[in-house]
């Protein structure tokens, strides 16, 4: 009986640690809304997502994120010509093409390097490719939208190749097999069976990869120059989201407008970055149940 | 025939050059710095304080407080990851609780850092009043690990066989003794496998130190969890970004960023290498 | 000797969700004899036995109905302590299923779990269940090494000895000789009927002539209905319902 309870006990505690996450997600939530709805006292909600002009410390204050979310965007769609085709490229080489003795030295090789922490790239970026950018377009600055694409591209493609090749693994080897049984010769099947079985799980790959370069903030802070302008060019600075937040935060006061907008900023990286993941989250679940596995 | 074999040539050149190029350019990175960084590094370099204005001296406090701030994440998230694993796998059956729970882990995996730094300021820094602190910064890198370590003991339970598990039960063994004494000895290794690699990640994150733990600089060594630390990273990014001598504070940040890449890199090397022989010894040897 | 019932099932079904996979089934099964469970793959043998220790509690969206009696208990109510049932039921799996530990700690991981914490007592107990699983001879002197280092006829009789060492009164076989050599097979079904004396054993066996040889009784499953139970011998040689006899003459399963 006593050991009947204090299995009872154990499983009690497992039950409420196990919804820590749940906790944590919800606090988040939470958090970023009492703090960032208390700006839209003040500034019109349409005047935030629409607006121009991101002076937060004049007199009076300008809090239109339209720059900054622009910046993002555009940053974050300069990054996905970089890795979105190469990293499937990669994947399908390591899947694919590599041998067994190759792919099991470049998979973890890959891994390792989708650990790199995000301010060595930025370091990177700083000291190598933005100078290598203002000699070759010749430009006032290195510190540029293209800049913090080329970068963060970089970055992502271990990740996106790292997902994409997870998804590639998947296809059961039958489907190759049927294929190549017919005559089809290994680029045919690659593309004709192989990336469209893998369709939706390279998808989510790609998504997931979106998702991590719009809230990567690091690198954009030290590469993009940091203008608040709506970019028209790839080669001016930008000031994304992500490094609105990192930078200014420093300066702004607990409790005033600035400091409630960067919540607010806030809020709308991370409204989008779950938009993102649960779109992932539905495309892969879909995808598993496709090629006939469990979770 | 003969058209599609020259498809196929281009074909595979083409991903050849992607796998090429993914590669290449990381290559650079790691040259760039390791080049660059090894003149920078010594003796005095690793165990001194920074000086002359940051200009000269060492990043040992730095190196101090990266080591303080990432076990103070592991210490909080380990058992609160472990326990959440424990639970999903062993406790309860597939049911809409887990399904939440499943949904709630990958979306909080999913978190910008910089968002959890906000969450961080908010909640620890200001709510609680730990203050810009080495606790505050550790809660919130932990929570940012908090997803990884699950999925990774998750994935470590999981593949212990069930045959041990109806092994120990059939012999009167309790649900909780089952878990101790066979299930979390099996998967010791696999859980090991992702708190390294966690520890790898919290190392080198920035964004969620930014607004609640880190300074740029400080006189001596923290003294409690409520101190400020500097950090590797935040101190890289306070070097190119807010220096005034840009000259010979990018030297000193160029040492510290290999420091960083060395730590970060052996840390998931190991971690890998773990994994691979884990795997290679469940697939059947 | 006088036939005793030690367990009794009546009127027993069971859900897998909404299949039924077990179908009203009624039978004894005596003291100190062994009982031979025998069908067609899919039959429901497994999920039969595993009722007696409910393993099945461990499958969700399980449902049980109906009764099964051991030593005086309806050991399917819902007051009654699983632990202390599976320490009066012991089991052994198709696959040997030693633990990542050393071969003691195989042996004395039942009475470790029951919290005996006498030293000499284990000891004792350990080396008689080993004598009694006829495996002490050959690992005497590694009792110390890992158990997965054993050859899988020596694994299987290890699990019998960690079985034996918890002194069930009953002792469940599924199919413990699948993935097991003729050589190793004999050693077991020779055990078997060695531990007769002591147990109350129930086998689920493919192999025909493996029932044949070990058991007391045979009761043929099949589609979740027990179609014929009775001795083995008679089972075996006039079976009374057509589709015992073309079961057993091969036409299907
Ligand atoms: N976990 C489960 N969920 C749903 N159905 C199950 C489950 N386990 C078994 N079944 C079904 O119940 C029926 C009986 O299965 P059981 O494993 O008891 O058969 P068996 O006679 O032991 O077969 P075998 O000789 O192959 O071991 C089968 O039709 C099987 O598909
Ligand atoms: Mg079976």
């Amino acid at each position: 009986m006593k050991q009947k309870i204090k299995e009872e006990i154990y499983r009690c505690i497992f039950a409420v640690l196990a919804f820590s996450s749940l906790v944590f997600l919800v606090g988040i939530t939470l958090t970023l809304l009492t703090q960032g709805l208390p700006l839209f006292r003040e500034v019109s909600f349409m005047n935030f997502l629409a607006g121009t002009d991101w002076y937060p410390t004049y007199d009076p204050p300008d809090f239109g994120a339209l720059p900054l979310i622009a910046s993002s965007a555009f940053v974050t769609l300069g990054a996905m010509f970089v890795c979105v085709p190469l990293g499937i490229g990669s994947a399908l080489y390591m899947n694919e093409i590599a041998g067994y003795r190759q792919k099991s030295f470049l998979k973890p090789l890959v891994e390792i390097l989708a650990g790199i922490p995000s301010v060595i790239y930025g370091f990177f970026g700083m000291v190598a490719v933005a100078p290598l950018i203002q000699r070759i377009f010749n430009l006032p600055t290195g510190l540029t939208a293209l800049t913090g694409s080329l970068v963060l591209g970089i970055m992502a493609t271990p990740t996106v190749a790292s997902l994409a090749e997870d998804a590639l693994s998947f296809v059961p080897n039958s489907f190759r097999e049927a294929s190549l049984a017919v005559g089809a010769n290994r680029w045919q099947t690659l593309v004709k069976v192989v990336m469209p079985s893998a369709g939706s799980g390279i998808s989510t790959a790609v998504i997931l990869g979106i998702s991590r370069a719009i809230g990567e903030t690091m690198t954009v802070l030290m590469v993009t120059g940091g203008s608040a302008v709506i970019p028209r060019s790839f080669f001016q600075p930008v000031r994304p989201m992500t490094s609105t937040i990192a930078s200014e935060m420093g300066e702004a006061v607990f409790g005033q407008l600035h400091y409630n907008s960067l919540f607010a900023l806030g809020l709308v990286l991370f409204f989008t970055t779950l938009f993102f993941n649960i779109i992932a989250e539905y495309i892969s679940s879909r995808y598993r149940l496709k090629l006939g596995m469990g979770r | 025939m003969k058209n599609s074999n020259i498809s196929q040539k281009a074909g595979f050149f083409i991903l050849f050059l992607c796998m090429f190029i993914t590669l290449f350019f990381l290559g650079v990175l790691l040259y760039f710095i390791i080049s660059k960084g090894i003149n920078a590094i010594s003796w005095e370099f690793l165990t001194s304080a920074p000086s002359g204005g940051m200009t000269e001296g060492g990043v040992a406090p730095a190196i101090v407080g990266t080591i303080y701030l990432t076990f103070g994440a592991i210490v909080f998230s380990l058992p609160l990851g472990l326990a959440c694993a424990i639970y999903l796998t062993e406790y309860t059956p597939d049911n809409l609780v887990t399904n939440i729970l499943r949904i709630s882990i990958n979306n909080l995996a999913g978190v910008p850092s910089v968002v959890f730094g906000l969450f961080g300021l908010a909640v620890f820094v200001k709510y609680l009043g730990f203050g810009v602190s080495i606790l505050s910064g550790s809660l919130t890198l932990g929570i940012l690990i908090l997803p990884g370590i699950i999925s990774a003991s998750r994935e470590a339970l999981t593949s212990i066989p069930q045959s041990f598990r109806e092994a120990s039960l059939a012999l009167g063994a309790t649900r909780w003794q089952t878990i101790r004494k066979i299930v979390l000895p099996a998967s010791l290794p696999g859980i090991l496998t992702g708190v390294i690699l966690s520890i790898g990640r919290a190392a080198g994150e920035t964004a969620p130190i930014l607004f609640t733990a880190a300074v740029f600089y400080m006189k001596g060594y923290p003294n409690s969890v409520f101190s400020e630390a500097m950090a590797l990273p935040y101190h890289i990014y306070g070097l190119m970004m807010e220096g005034t001598f840009p000259e010979k504070q990018s030297q000193i940040a160029y040492g510290c960023a290999l420091i960083l890449l060395l730590m970060v890199l052996l840390i998931s090397a190991i971690a890998i290498y773990f994994r691979q022989r884990q795997r290679r010894i469940y697939n059947g040897k | 000797m006088e036939n005793e019932v030690e367990i009794s099932v009546s009127d027993l079904s069971f859900y897998y969700g909404k299949t039924k996979a077990l179908k009203n089934i009624s039978m004894d099964i005596y003291r100190n004899r062994v009982t031979a469970i025998i069908g067609p793959s899919g039959c429901g043998k497994s999920t039969f036995i595993r009722l007696f220790n409910r393993m099945n509690d461990l499958v969700p969206g399980t449902r049980a109905e109906g009764r099964i009696n051991i030593g005086g208990l309806d050991i399917l109510g819902t007051g009654v302590d699983v632990v202390e049932l599976r320490r009066r039921v012991g089991m052994v799996f198709q696959k040997p299923n030693p633990f990542p530990k050393s071969i003691f700690r195989n042996v004395s991981y039942g009475l470790e779990v029951k919290n005996v914490k006498d030293k000499i007592y284990i000891e004792e107990m350990v080396e008689e269940a080993l004598k009694n699983a006829a495996l002490y001879e050959e690992i005497k002197d590694r009792l110390n090494d890992s158990a997965l280092m054993l050859s899988g006829g020596q694994q299987q009789r290890l699990c019998i000895a960690r079985c034996l060492a918890v002194k069930p009164e009953v002792i469940l076989f599924d199919e413990p000789c699948a993935s097991l050599d003729p050589v190793s097979t004999k050693k077991i079904e020779d055990l078997i009927t060695e531990l007769k004396k002591d147990y109350t054993i129930v086998i689920v066996t493919h192999n025909m002539q493996q029932a044949a040889r070990v058991s007391d009784y045979t009761a043929f499953l099949y589609f979740g209905e027990l179609v014929e139970y009775g001795i083995s011998e008679k089972l075996f040689t006039v079976p009374a319902d057509s589709r015992t006899e073309e079961y057993l003459s091969g036409k299907f399963g």
